[in-house]
């Protein structure tokens, strides 16, 4: 699980005068699924394209299963399955004629380019619809076909460029499932890219925020939390009847207690531990009631919006 | 595609694709050339299945079939009129008059085909690029280990290979036909004139497709590149005649004129301008080709008259009048091959 599949050194990659790309560095594990998060425009395609070696970047080096993509993009991308977003597919084929196309492409023929394509058409599911036109699919079915199309070189990555836009919920979590279990039935390493955080959450083992050009923190959730949360780790909803502004006092003097904001009913308490018995004691002893008390996690979003917060404070200065 | 190839053409270029092994290198990272072979299958196969090839295939045949009719019918009245028919045929080269006759009301063979021919042209040209670009297909083509090159060098390949195979079969169901109903057989000078005239409606209709393709790398929409097209087609069809006329009325004005001298390098220039147009070029090349009996393409004085034998011109001779034209054609078609590859492989391949 250490060995190193996809390295970005010092990617660089400028329009005209402005970074699409900066100085981006990143490793991805063998067999991990890594999520690019970011919001649109943050250069995520951008990364897509050089890793696969279809845009060339200003400078730095992307080495993919030890091939570099700059130099030598075809052996990248016989290696590497791209799903780009919105995928498209020749209307007037079938579905399974699509995947049968994409597997001549890669060097499979005849009777085993037919049987592999049926085959992945039934792991997405798609089998009743391999001989129907994709003109006539439904964009959940367009994103699966694309997954199967994606496999049917046998790659050792995936890179999937927001696979889950513009499908229903159902349709995304079949569809994340389906990653899932690839990911860990055949060894496939998984690169996503997103800007939808709860999906990419439910199933990444890796994330990296990725907001104008520039990596801002990588790691698995846990981590990333830390590194953003350090003082105020807990925050501690309480709704209470009546507030007093002796009890804010008495919440206030519990040592690891940080800050306590009164919001119309509720208090907001940033604290370092889990103090939440001790609130509750308190706010009973003091003889008001305690209507609700929950703790709030720090979710992707949560962490995400944090670091937007600051980007948008950026673009108003300018 | 369906694995299974049932039709013959398939079966052919299968034939083609097993001459390059593609599949033993595959495994290193030289580019496979079976799958370009397989764009180029798949790209013919969605030509002749568009309606948009299957319609203007439709109106060329049915044109064919309408001047070659009257070209029947003038011929058969001069050969009947005439004792020794078969002696005519020779002299007169009649066969080559089935293309190029008209009895006034039906224009003949090559103008609908120098009308018809760039049509057909940008119509396979015109939404190359741009229609994978728009369907999201691109991108996904391009994620395929394959050279980025393949995919529009495939896409000129089937279409070449699709104008070829229709218009020597074009050409040689005319000459069948004209055996058939006229009596009188080619001789080999003439098959040899009309394999030259086909070449030559390939290499005009090439130059088409390829500006097609351009500007299918240009435009993002289909829709823009195709009147983009249609417009030059126009002006070069329509216009750019009139507008030289217009300058040669000028430029011509006797009154204006010297000497004898200044008219004759005066109506070179006019012509070195029409010759920009290559429906101009085309016309001329066909016209030198398919009526041996033209012996100039510019202008020629009494003086240089005087002494010529008043015969036909040998095949040798009419291909070497109309060399510049047909080089300035295959030049042409080049170069705008070779804008529209530069430009698509320089184009960023995101959507």
């Amino acid at each position: 699980m250490t060995e190193a599949i996809i390295q970005l050194k010092n990617l660089t990659k400028k329009y005209d005068e402005q970074y699409a790309v900066n100085d981006l560095s990143l490793t991805i594990k063998k067999g991990e699924i890594f999520g690019l998060l970011g919001p649109n425009g943050a250069g995520k395609t951008t990364t897509i394209l050089m890793i696969l070696g279809l845009s060339e970047p200003t400078s730095g080096k992307v080495t993919v299963c030890g091939i570099d993509s700059t130099r030598n993009p075809i052996g990248v991308k016989k290696r590497v399955g791209y799903l780009p977003d919105n995928v498209g597919f020749y209307t007037h084929m079938t579905g399974l004629e699509n995947l049968m196309y994409t597997a001549q492409l890669n060097g499979i023929y005849g009777e085993k380019a037919e049987k592999r394509a049926f085959d992945l058409l039934e792991k997405v599911n798609l089998l009743d619809a391999a001989h129907k036109k994709t003109g006539k699919y439904s964009r959940g079915m367009r994103q699966r076909l694309g997954l199967a199309d994606v496999l049917i070189k046998n790659p050792e990555v995936i890179i999937l460029d927001e696979p889950t836009l513009g499908i229903d919920p159902e349709g995304v979590r079949e569809l994340l499932k389906l990653i899932k279990q690839l990911s860990k039935e055949e060894k496939i390493t998984v690169l996503l890219s997103s800007h939808q955080l709860h999906q990419v959450q439910q199933i990444c083992d890796r994330v990296g925020i990725f907001v104008k050009g520039k990596l801002l923190a990588e790691g698995n959730l846990e981590t990333l939390a830390k590194k953003l949360f350090i003082e105020d780790n807990f925050v501690i909803q309480v709704k209470v009847d009546p507030i007093r502004a002796e009890l804010i006092e008495k919440v206030k003097s519990i040592p690891s207690v940080h800050k306590v904001e009164q919001l119309g009913q509720q208090l907001e308490i940033y604290c370092g531990e889990d103090v939440s018995a001790e609130i509750s004691k308190l706010i009973v002893q003091s003889g008001a009631h305690l209507l609700q008390l929950n703790k709030k996690d720090f979710g992707l979003d949560e962490i995400y919006h944090r670091y937007f917060e600051g980007r948008d404070e950026d673009d108003r200065k300018n | 595609m369906t694995g299974k190839i049932n039709n013959p053409f398939s079966r052919w270029l299968e034939k083609i694709t097993n001459l390059f092994p593609g599949d033993d290198v595959s495994i290193s990272e030289r580019p496979d050339r079976q799958a370009f072979w397989m764009i180029v299958r798949k790209e013919f196969a969605d030509s002749i299945r568009s309606w948009r090839i299957v319609i203007l295939l439709a109106i060329i045949l049915l044109t064919c079939i309408a001047s070659l009719y009257t070209a029947v019918t003038t011929i058969q009245d001069v050969v009947e009129a005439s004792e020794d028919a078969q002696k005519i045929g020779r002299g007169a080269y009649l066969f080559l008059s089935l293309f190029t006759v008209s009895d006034g009301a039906m224009p003949s063979f090559i103008t609908f085909i120098g009308l018809l021919g760039p049509l057909l042209g940008i119509a396979l040209g015109f939404d190359a690029i741009n229609s994978e670009r728009n369907r999201g297909t691109l991108s996904r083509l391009m994620a395929q280990p394959i050279p980025r090159d393949y995919v529009i060098n495939a896409k000129f390949v089937a279409s070449v290979l699709l104008c070829t195979l229709l218009f020597f079969s074009l050409g040689l169901l005319v000459m069948a036909f004209g055996i058939l109903i006229l009596g009188i057989p080619p001789t080999g000078e003439e098959f040899a004139r009309i394999m030259f005239f086909l070449f030559l409606c390939i290499v005009y209709i090439a130059f088409w497709l390829n500006l097609g393709i351009l500007f299918s790398v240009i435009f993002r929409q289909a829709a823009t590149s195709a009147l983009a097209s249609i417009a030059v087609w126009l002006f070069f069809g329509v216009f750019f005649p009139i507008i030289v006329n217009l300058f040669a009325n000028n430029v011509l004005n006797v009154e204006q004129v010297a000497s004898m001298t200044e008219l004759v390098s005066r109506y070179g220039w006019v012509l070195a301008l029409m010759r920009l147009s290559p429906n101009y070029l085309f016309n001329e090349s066909v016209t030198v080709l398919l009526s041996p009996t033209t012996r100039s393409v510019g202008v020629v004085t009494m003086e240089q008259m005087v002494g010529a034998v008043t015969s036909p011109l040998p095949l040798t001779q009419s291909l070497l009048l109309v060399w510049p034209q047909i080089t300035a054609m295959i030049a042409a078609t080049l170069i705008c091959f070779a804008i529209s590859y530069v430009l698509f492989m320089r184009q960023e391949i995101r959507a």
